[in-house]
């Protein structure tokens, strides 16, 4: 198929067409309801399910109905919905169903704003819903990545029985560039074993998240866990930018990354030996890459669109064996190249610190007026 | 003189439905969760429709309501029933999907998901136990707890200042236009217990014709949490519950009419 | 001649709430204080002769415990199809 010139959000929402979801449910919220939108559209043209739910809450718990009975299906929301979702993600991972769910993050907390962020980087990776579960989550730095990443999404979903969420920043959503989508898929014709969709010829089959016993509960948590494992085992990536002779790292992923990229390319320009490192895979996270990685390291600059949510990920892969400089911008705010580009050079230049708080100096920096929010 | 013999034959009055398991169930003696159990089994049985029913459990004490009857069920968060029993519907049309719902999970927490499927006209059919109380947590006021009535989370009675009045469903819910069968009826003797299972029998008509959201309200007891005896809690019923909670018909779609079965 | 009835009591199921005895017309139902079933309530039985197999019983019964049977006599109709008319 050729390029096209394609939003975010309308990318990701054919890129699921495409990949052969079966069913949408979702809710208007700012800066992801072009997806609704054009489900709405596309969805009863293909004569498969949409609905736009009364909530976010009912929309993630449709999602878990139809994901009972084995069928590929999608959510989509921002923030303060996914907040709503949280409850429901948790009874998904408790049925060991699969699902997808785009998450087009924006300013927060609370109803925050609607431009883009990476605040939700803990409630996806670490956090969510109650209970020990692990969802996999994937994050694009540009619309293709989007397209690729919506439609892998739906596969590792069903090989792992678990929810697979593609973390996009505000930014990716809105955004507009040129991008490929995928050949329509035919859709499923089998289905699972542990499907329920009706007895007929067969025992029943119940799926609930309820294991009263906790002899059975245990069990399950390591299932899930076992899975869990399998997952980082096969499913990290990531790309790499100018690493081969670099003395200096930036770590940043989603449109953090790829901003730094175009810093990187101005401070090669500049002679400094610098290089990208952009997880793709936040669950699981790269840190076997990330330790190998900082064997031939004198420092890394950890960019994000958040208050430091991955910087904590890089400090448990890096233990302190090289120095960790902070920059981020917060609240909707996104960061120039320049300022990369400065945090670049501060790193390569001034005395570095493998101890402390990253977080605190480039906090300290601020105030100080070393660097300022313009 | 003839002497005709006399012919008889051993008739099978009753017998257990094949859509019940033979798993004894957790409720409480007398509790009429039973009742209506049984009378959805039997209403399966007699529509043949086992094999092509999914049900959606609630929270409340007929969480593990799937371990008492023989075909698939999903179990769903609490109050979110309707939405999940949405989700399946819109992939699995031709199946009948029906949730079984307490007050706390449909007049509670799962408000405003029961509002829009009968908004939505959702062809799904709810059985919604109306015991004025919550069972499975111990006793606490429902949304459906009557004025003065003592829970342990309304001590000294129901306060209506504080608490607000009870909430009628079945009547909210009539004034859909996605409604085409919503009905109230109640378990506490054989005359109204043969009035459910035909309602019963009728919601799921309404689902099998697509004539929208259906749901049959059935008042019911909980001597445990009422803290009175099986039959002091049926006489109850009849004298405090059935004056706030009529039973009728509140919306009965025409296609509906003469419906013989 | 009057219709016979008679109920089978499935002891894992009958939870003894009396429902039935209490309903049952014809009051020929009591719990049997001398049985326990093995969930340790006691069984609903027959303690007399009468029941006609009105299946009352089984409406009200929660667990879905009591098979009835009633034995009557078959109608004229299908008597004339089916036998044989002695005469003496």
């Amino acid at each position: 198929m050729a390029k096209e010139f394609l939003e975010g959000n309308f990318a990701m929402a054919e890129a699921a067409v495409r990949a052969g979801v079966e069913a949408y449910f979702g809710y208007p919220i700012t800066p992801q309801t072009e997806i609704l939108e054009w489900m709405s559209h596309r969805m009863p043209e293909l004569n498969r399910a949409f609905l736009q739910a009364e909530s976010e809450v009912a929309a993630i718990n449709m999602v878990y109905g139809a994901a009972c009975t084995g069928a590929r299906v999608m959510s989509s929301s921002s923030s303060p919905g996914v907040s709503l979702m949280m409850e429901g993600l948790s009874y998904i991972a408790g049925t060991e169903v699969p699902a997808v769910l785009i998450d087009v993050v924006r300013g927060g907390p609370g109803l925050g704003n609607i431009a883009p962020s990476q605040g939700d980087y803990n409630q996806l990776v670490h956090g969510g819903g109650h209970g020990d579960y692990h969802p996999i989550v994937l994050a694009p730095a540009s619309v293709q990545e989007a397209i690729d990443l919506t439609v892998l999404a739906f596969d590792l979903a069903e090989k792992y029985r678990n929810i697979c969420i593609v973390m996009a920043d505000g930014s990716i959503g809105q955004m507009m560039e040129p991008a490929e989508l995928p050949e329509m898929r035919p859709l499923r014709t089998t289905t699972p074993d542990w499907a329920v969709n009706g007895c007929l010829n067969r025992p029943q089959r119940i799926l609930t998240s309820i294991l009263i016993d906790p002899t059975l509960e245990e069990i399950y948590n390591h299932k899930i866990l076992d899975t869990w494992y399998r997952i980082q085992a096969n499913e990290i990536r990531y790309k790499e930018y100018y690493l081969d002779d670099a003395e200096f790292v930036v770590v940043g992923f989603g449109t953090a990354g790829r901003i730094a990229l175009t810093a990187i390319r101005n401070a090669r320009a500049e002679g400094i030996k610098v290089g990208l490192f952009r997880p793709i895979s936040l669950s699981p996270f790269p840190f076997p890459q990330l330790e190998e990685l900082i064997k031939t390291t004198q420092g890394i600059l950890v960019t994000e669109m958040n208050t430091g949510q991955m910087l904590e990920d890089v400090r448990m892969a890096v233990k302190g064996r090289v120095p960790i400089e902070f920059y981020a911008r917060l609240g909707g705010i996104v960061p120039y190249p320049d300022e990369i580009l400065g945090e670049i050079r501060r790193l390569v230049h001034d005395p570095k610190s493998s101890d402390g708080d990253p977080r605190r100096r480039w906090m300290q920096r601020l105030k100080d007026g070393v660097i300022t929010l313009s | 003189m003839m002497d005709i013999p006399i012919q008889t034959e051993v008739l099978t009055v009753y017998s257990r439905p094949d859509s019940l398991s033979r798993t004894p169930s957790h409720y409480c003696p007398g509790c009429t969760h039973g009742i209506a159990h049984r009378l959805i089994a039997e209403v399966l049985d007699e529509m043949d429709i086992r094999e092509k029913t999914i049900g959606v459990a609630p929270v409340g004490c007929a969480v593990f309501a799937y371990n008492y009857f023989d075909f698939d069920w999903v179990e769903a968060a609490h109050g979110r029933a309707p939405a999940m029993a949405t989700g399946i519907k819109r992939v699995l049309p031709d199946r009948f999907v029906f949730t079984y719902q307490g007050d706390g999970d449909l007049a509670s927490i799962g408000m405003s998901e029961i509002m829009h499927v009968a908004g939505r006209g959702e062809n799904i059919t709810v059985i919604f136990i109306n015991n004025a109380i919550y069972g499975m947590t111990g006793g606490q006021m429902a949304p459906t707890t009557l004025p003065g009535q003592k829970t342990t989370s309304s001590p000294h009675g129901r306060d209506v200042e504080t608490m607000g009045y009870p909430l009628h469903m079945a009547e909210v819910l009539s004034t859909m236009e996605g409604s085409g069968y919503i009905v109230r009826r109640s378990l506490h003797d054989p005359k109204n217990i043969r009035l459910a299972k035909k309602a019963i029998r009728t919601a799921f008509e309404t689902q099998k014709r697509g004539l929208g959201f259906s749901m049959v309200e059935l008042l019911s007891t909980c001597p445990t949490n009422w803290g009175v005896s099986v039959q002091e809690a049926l006489t109850w019923l009849v004298e405090h519950m059935i004056p706030v909670y009529p039973l009728q018909d509140f919306k009965v779609s025409s296609a509906l009419d003469g419906l013989k079965f | 001649m009057p219709v016979k009835g008679w109920i089978d009591v499935d002891e894992i199921f009958c939870k003894g709430c009396e429902l039935c005895i209490y309903e049952c017309p014809q009051h020929v139902m009591a719990l049997d204080m001398e049985s326990l079933t093995p969930k340790g309530y006691h069984p609903v039985t027959l303690v007399m002769e009468g029941c006609t197999g009105c299946g009352i019983c089984a409406i009200v019964c929660p667990e879905a415990a009591l098979t009835v049977y009633r034995e009557a006599p078959i109608k004229t109709n299908k008597v004339v199809q089916n036998t044989t008319v002695t005469t003496t």
